[in-house]
């Protein structure tokens, strides 16, 4: 069997390799346009920021590939032939397969602003769009961001890095205010206005002006102000990135529609990660979520299903986490921006306003269900156990210390936290345990657990 | 203005101004010196007549410690015994004449010389003049019979000037007269007083920005991206070859050791690309830097290759620098200084200007702090102020912190000698040295990984995570490193354990050799190859070049022990944080120790390897919280299988993890 898997990113790429774990057999062709090997998207900021070279952004060896027999190539798909199973290149050439696996990923959105395809207007996504940006460094004085996501601060910290002032140009009220909640929100933005970001809060963009040689010159935002720059960043989030094969047979909304099992309307042809989207997500979720571990999870998903050994896609508790500048960021399951009928919330922040914890539980009930972290860092295992069983707040809040993983000697905070709730509440609850790893391993019952069996382990 | 560099302040530059002048009067000091011998001292160094006062011969050890930059390496070997000895008048009767009369022909006392390596090179002549002639003189006694009863002809012959280094160096010290020996504390203060001040002007401003990662530009820098394969090569080249052809020199000429060790190299060599197929797994993670390769980097580590070899191997080049320390050691120690005082000030004065640069860095992590205040604290108090303190007080300068294997010549006849004969001090030494080894280490190391020890109290840590902290990224990640690296570490701990099994031997039986293999020669070629070759030219003065671990991954005998322990005995682990791992490969690249964490940490799996060294970084580094150090005496086993899976389960549907 030959599968053929367009795109070389997280999704693509945990495919490939999950099929060469679970078969010896199958034959495997990875096909990009971007690059020569899989790197790690989300860490393009640091190759500009000069903290990683563009070879430490690759997670396996150049010789892996070979070893275990992933085929490589560098092309653009610019058809696939759905009934002839075949790959059409944009150079002439032609790739037959058995099954096809469409990992093709995201790219940045434009709104129709007037403008948006000046010079020197760019996103983050790819390759390309950061060899970009290293190109047209030399000519910004000033630069705008559209977008208060994570891509803008990240695009934000970039350009911060190489000394050029930077206004954000973010839609809500304070940061990301559409995904956190408002304290955490504001936390970020203040954060980000203390690296010396000018960040503008009610702001959208109206249009990109030309500075008369076709390159961006300065925007005028929705209130008629016009700030003048030589680089605009669209970071208003992605969409996926499916253009080549609209109007084909193949179902796509905003994304290549897939079932539970990944499947797209067409025979033998899979969608996973950042360009699909589920026909039926499961509640609290989106149909289409660009984040890293989805495309990774659905990238091991297929490959058993590709193997005729179907497993359901299955996301799990929700989890995610980010940086903005040196503000960590981690979340747990069901989190709102805005809160829920019925969910009551737990917020503790540090006075130093660059931490806080957030607990989320049922009012009725009291049973666990997401956490939010800012500036401190949570045990992803132990939250993920406390949401899935339902724990209560109580129990939770008295075994708080298992869940920390900030390093040695680091401030504890769970007394704080739970005198907080005390306070809040009338309990009279006590913290049980600190940070370490013997409770949480036991809490875990590692002992008892056996390891799944692995086909074969990765080239070593 | 866009910019590829961190920009700094005024002060910053004032520092940086301060600093690079330091080290050009540094440099430069060592050519201000004129050199002017008298017969008298000429006599009193090189054949010191019996009961003279002030022979002048400064105490230098021919053994370097690694690991050790104090004095603690100045053994002292021999006691002058008080009353007369016919030997000692003996050679003093041949000896003394022999070097007048050459010194006169030669001219070496009638004149001043220019420079260091003039004045040397005359020595050098003079020293083979009188040896022949004391060889004939030797003769003429052998042939009218007149050597008495029970002295050999080879105690009063000359061998080989290789030998007569340290005396070389003193004849130089009191020959030496200038600028320096007139005003030796302007001088201090021109070169360390004004290189700290530079320092620490340089490094307070950065106080000043909001607490975080400070990395930007790294790879931009021309001091800190590092070196493409063709420098590195080049530079392990020139080092490898430099090293052994000079050895051969060293070793008086028998070419034997340095012929082993060729062989030896060639057999890695072979190994790793063959037996273990690198050569087939190729092309392998570079490590080179995108664009030139940082050409300060390559000066940076060119000067501090040229200061350890003269350190090292040609102190009578250095001895301004020892004469402008000396008021130093005396008025705080007494005594007279040698060049590892001067070693031991300026390893003591970087670490600890670098740590204020190690604070500034990372003040927003709690752990990282308490490491480099330790690592402060272990090299001023341990490896200096005590050792001297012990000095001062005719005590064995012992680091207490220092363990064997690094501490090599540990178990040396002299050295057990020293002990033996210090009373309860050195009986402690000695109990405390051998707990260590046989408790100590593998107690600590069970409870809390090897990082006790190398990220917090080891004096070539202590240098590598502070004044090497700029240079951690340049390790080599690749595999084919990693397998270099397990072969030649323990090969060194093998290495040493058997150097000492001989050196054991020959002090409980008193046999000066075993199967051929003379006890003294290999003492000497490990203390030259590893003490000081690898520990030290290469271990420093590749920090600019291939990072700053290059000792302690590729070298350290101990460290190889204490690796041993932590693989398969301790508890000590880095935990992953599930599946919150994005590859970004901030921990592979700051790993200064050339470990792929980005390789475990994507996989959700526990770290246990022999060289973490727990510094920490990898941790701080992560922008998604993914690693943890810790300590768990639950079984380690699970979490570290090849692969845990992250969320997708055909016997039990999904969860996070298998």
């Amino acid at each position: 069997m030959h599968v053929a898997i367009i795109g070389n990113g997280i999704a693509g790429i945990t495919c490939a390799r999950w099929l060469r774990k679970l078969s010896d057999d199958v034959r495997i062709t990875v096909i990009s346009a971007e690059s020569d090997y899989f790197f790690s998207r989300t860490a393009l900021m640091y190759v500009y920021m000069g903290h990683q070279r563009w070879e430490d952004l690759m997670p396996y060896e150049p010789f892996f590939w070979s070893k275990n027999r992933i085929d490589l190539r560098r092309g653009y798909v610019e058809r696939v032939d759905f009934s002839g199973k075949t790959l059409h290149f944009d150079g002439g050439d032609t790739l037959r397969y058995d099954k096809l696996v469409l990992a093709t990923g995201s790219t940045w959105n434009k709104f129709g602003w007037p403008g948006q395809d000046l010079n020197r207007v760019g996103g983050m996504v790819s390759a390309q769009d950061l060899e970009y940006l290293e190109e047209v460094t030399p000519a910004i004085q000033h630069a705008v961001i559209v977008g208060g996501g994570l891509i803008g601060v990240e695009l934000a910290e970039m350009l911060h890095s190489r000394h050029i002032p930077v206004t954000l140009l973010v839609r809500d009220a304070s940061y990301w205010r559409n995904t956190l909640p408002k304290e955490e929100s504001e936390m970020v933005s203040r954060h980000i206005r203390a690296h010396g970001i000018d960040v503008r809060h009610d702001t959208e963009l109206e249009e990109i002006v030309d500075d008369g040689s076709g390159a961006a010159g300065a925007v005028v935002t929705k209130n008629g102000e016009r700030i003048d720059c030589q680089y605009v960043g669209l970071t208003a989030g992605v969409r996926p990135n499916v253009g080549f094969l609209r109007g084909t047979s193949l179902d796509i909304d905003k994304g290549i529609l897939v079932d539970e099992y990944l499947r797209t309307s067409a025979s033998d042809v899979y969608a996973i990660g950042d360009c699909a989207q589920l026909r039926n997500p499961r509640p609290g979720r989106q149909p289409i979520e660009a984040v890293w571990y989805t495309g990774r999870m659905m990238g091991e998903t297929v490959a058993y299903t590709l193997l005729d050994r179907p497993v359901a896609y299955d996301p799990g508790i929700w989890f995610n986490s980010a940086k903005f500048m040196d503000i960590e960021y981690q979340v747990y399951g069901e989190v709102p921006a805005h809160g829920r009928e019925g969910l009551a919330t737990l917020y503790w922040e540090h006075p130093d306003g660059e931490k806080a914890v957030r607990i989320n539980y049922e009012e009725d009930g009291g049973a666990v269900r997401g956490f939010n972290l800012m500036g401190i860092r949570y045990r992803q295992e132990v939250c993920e156990k406390w949401i899935r069983e339902g724990a209560n707040i109580e129990e939770v809040l008295q075994d708080l210390g298992m869940a920390n993983f900030d390093p040695e000697f680091y401030a504890e905070y769970e007394y704080d936290i739970v005198a907080l709730f005390n306070e809040q509440t009338g309990s009279n609850l006590k913290l049980r345990r600190k940070r370490g790893l013997d409770a949480v391993l036991r809490f875990l019952h590692f002992k008892t657990r056996t390891p799944r069996a692995i086909s074969s382990p990765d080239a070593r | 203005m866009p910019d590829k560099r961190t920009h700094k302040s005024t002060i910053q530059y004032i520092g940086l101004g301060l600093f690079v002048l330091s080290l050009l009067v540094f440099t430069a000091m060592l050519a201000l010196e004129r050199y002017r011998l008298t017969e008298e001292d000429l006599i009193a160094t090189m054949a010191p007549e019996p009961g003279a006062e002030g022979a002048g011969t400064p105490e230098a050890g021919t053994t370097v410690s690694a690991g050790s930059s104090g004095g603690a390496s100045e053994g002292s070997t021999e006691e002058e015994a008080p009353t007369e000895d016919p030997l000692a008048r003996l050679i003093y009767d041949v000896q003394a004449p022999a070097f007048r009369r050459a010194a006169v022909a030669l001219d070496l006392t009638g004149q001043t010389f220019g420079s260091s390596f003039s004045f040397q090179d005359k020595v050098e002549e003079v020293f083979q003049a009188a040896r022949s002639s004391v060889d004939e003189s030797v003769d003429g006694l052998i042939a009218a019979g007149e050597l008495p009863e029970g002295i050999s002809e080879w105690d009063v012959r000359l061998s080989e000037p290789v030998y007569y280094s340290d005396k070389f160096a003193a004849l130089t010290a009191t020959a030496e007269i200038g600028p320096v020996v007139d005003n030796p504390w302007l001088f201090l203060g021109l070169t360390i007083g004004l290189g700290v001040l530079g320092g620490i002007l340089y490094i307070l401003p950065k106080f000043g920005p909001h607490p975080g990662i400070k990395h930007d530009h790294i790879y931009h820098s021309q001091v800190t991206k590092g070196l493409n394969l063709g420098w590195r090569g080049f530079f392990l080249a020139a080092t490898i070859l430099g090293i052994l052809l000079y050895g051969i020199r060293y070793m008086a000429g028998d070419w034997f050791w340095p012929a082993v060790t060729v062989g030896i190299a060639l057999l890695i060599l072979a190994l790793v690309l063959w037996y273990e197929g690198s050569w087939r797994n190729s092309p392998a993670r570079p490590a080179d830097p995108a664009g030139l390769s940082a050409y300060i980097g390559i000066l940076a580590g060119t000067y501090l290759i040229g200061f350890y070899v003269l350190l090292y191997w040609t102190p009578a080049h250095v001895t301004p620098w020892i004469t402008m320390v000396e008021p130093l050691k005396t008025a705080l120690f007494g005594g007279t200084a040698s060049q590892w005082f001067l070693y031991g000030l300026l390893y003591t004065l970087v670490i600890l200007v670098m740590g204020v640069r190690m604070i500034t860095k990372y003040r927003h992590n709690k752990y990282q702090l308490l490491r480099t205040g330790s690592v402060m604290f272990f090299q001023l108090a341990f490896a200096f102020l005590i050792p001297e303190i012990l000095g001062a007080l005719n005590k064995p300068q012992q680091d207490l912190k220092n363990i064997w294997p690094l501490d090599y010549d540990f178990f040396f006849g002299w050295q057990l000698e020293q002990f033996q004969s210090a009373g309860a001090v050195g009986i402690f030494m000695l109990v405390w040295g051998v707990v260590l080894i046989i408790v100590g280490v593998p107690l600590m190391v069970h409870l809390v990984g090897k990082r006790w020890y190398c990220s917090w109290v080891c004096g070539c840590g202590g240098l590598a995570e502070t004044m090497g902290d700029p240079w951690r990224q340049l390790s080599d990640k690749s595999l084919r490193a990693w397998k270099f690296e397990r072969w030649i570490v323990h090969g060194v701990l093998l290495a040493a354990i058997l150097m000492t099994a001989l050196t054991l031997y020959s002090y409980f039986t008193g046999a000066g050799s075993l199967l051929g293999f003379e006890t003294w020669k290999v003492q000497k070629w490990y203390g030259f190859l590893i003490g000081a070759g690898f520990a030290g030219v290469v271990g420093t003065g590749f920090y600019p070049l291939m990072g700053n671990r290059v000792w302690c991954r590729f070298g350290c005998p101990l460290a190889a022990y204490l690796g041993l322990v932590q693989r398969f005995q301790s508890r000590f682990r880095i935990t992953t944080n599930g599946g919150q791992c994005i590859s970004c490969g901030n921990c592979s690249t700051y790993c200064e120790m050339g470990i792929d964490v980005r390789a475990y940490a994507q996989r959700g799996q526990d770290i246990v390897r022999a060289s973490c060294v727990g510094c920490g970084v990898c941790a701080a580094v992560c922008p998604r919280g993914v690693l943890r150090l810790e300590n768990s005496s639950v079984d380690a086993g699970y979490r570290t299988v090849p692969e845990r899976v992250i969320h997708v389960s055909e016997e039990e549907g999904v969860s996070l993890m298998g």
